[in-house]
């Protein structure tokens, strides 16, 4: 039976969901310690 | 606590590692759907760890509303008291008990209920004004995540088993898909709007979205749907080694969970905080008074410490 693809593919489709949002959680941090250094800066 | 959270993180990692090692190796597999049921250990861990998050986020927002007056957050004190005491008494009560569906012990209800009220407290006793806010924020996204998989798993898994992706105008189905969407709504709501009322406004749709978390949670209990019954009580019936494994699975996720939300609510604290700081900047500015350093030191310091 096929079936097996699907349990991968649920699996995969998690943890690329997990990923994604921490990817953009690692972003928006990057972005904050940006505009933290300009600030400091005073731009 | 910024010492706890790597040590925190190799736990959760290795616990991840753990559960997924007991979902593909260790449980046993089913008998009518083979090795595809595995995505059990996926798709209800993420549902339960959605659920949870939202209702935080409910409570958070309960309690964001009412302590805008001291008056409103005695009275909200006192009702969720109440509403404990009731819901802790009236599923011995027999008349309440014979209307319990079948596998809902009354039991169960009146722990529920105690932890519903034990909660409010505790969020009440750690988080207070804008923490409130920032902590509903957190959750909402964060759930929306784990709803996300429950909603992209479900039809990967009703694919094989029902023979169709999606079952149109199931109960269990559709509210899923409503839940997901008030809370995009809602993120979307606290995204673009700059009205000063936008955490009133959010707070509020965040309690009346709160109630399709119970109408998703018990539409199988109460309607005939193609979703399977509970696998816990609800006349379900699930192996215990599959149950065991099913409980590590969540544990797991509930880890991660933790994890993600407390990242992303130091990050909701400190983008708060350097918009304080930039405000203040720019109001100070034009006068001449700001340094390039003094106007940010009062914020970001308390963040940052």
């Amino acid at each position: 039976m096929n079936s097996i693809k699907f349990l991968y593919a649920a699996y995969i489709a998690t943890w690329l969901i997990h990923g994604l949002y921490i990817g953009s959680l690692v972003r928006r941090y990057g972005r904050l310690r940006q505009q933290m250094k300009d600030l400091g800066r005073g731009k | 606590m910024k010492r706890a959270f790597p040590i925190l993180a190799v736990l959760t990692a290795l616990l991840l590692v753990y559960a997924f090692y007991q979902a593909l190796w260790v449980a046993p597999t089913d008998a009518l759907q083979g090795e595809v049921y595995r995505i059990i250990y996926y798709h209800v861990p993420s549902a339960w760890t959605a659920f949870l998050l939202f209702f935080i986020n409910f409570i958070a927002s309960v309690q964001y509303l009412a302590n805008a007056r001291p008056s409103t957050a005695r009275a909200a004190r006192w009702i969720v008291i109440a509403i404990g005491i009731i819901g802790f008494v009236a599923p011995f009560i027999p008349q309440v008990k014979q209307q319990l569906p079948t596998g809902m012990y009354p039991s169960s209800v009146a722990t529920t209920f105690l932890i519903i009220t034990g909660l409010y407290f505790v969020i009440g006793k750690y988080f207070v004004d804008q923490d409130l806010d920032v902590l509903a924020v957190t959750t909402a996204e964060v759930g929306v995540v784990f709803c996300s998989i429950v909603l992209v798993t479900g039809p990967i898994w009703a694919r094989p088993v029902w023979g169709i992706w999606w079952a149109p105008g199931d109960i269990r189905l559709t509210s899923t898909l409503v839940l997901w969407l008030i809370y995009v709504s809602y993120l979307v709501l606290r995204r673009f709007s700059d009205s000063a009322q936008t955490q009133k406004l959010a707070a509020v749709l965040a309690v009346f979205g709160a109630l399709d978390v119970p109408l998703v949670y018990f539409s199988i209990w109460f309607f005939r749907t193609q979703h399977p019954q509970p696998v816990i009580g609800g006349g379900g019936s699930m192996d215990p080694r599959m149950l065991h494994v099913l409980l590590i699975s969540w544990m797991a996720f509930l880890c991660f969970a933790f994890l993600v939300c407390w990242s992303r609510y130091r990050l909701e604290k400190l983008s708060r905080e350097v918009e304080e700081a930039e405000a203040l900047e720019s109001l100070l500015e034009p006068a001449g008074l700001a340094g390039p350093s003094s106007a940010v030191k009062t914020p970001l310091s308390r963040g940052s410490k």
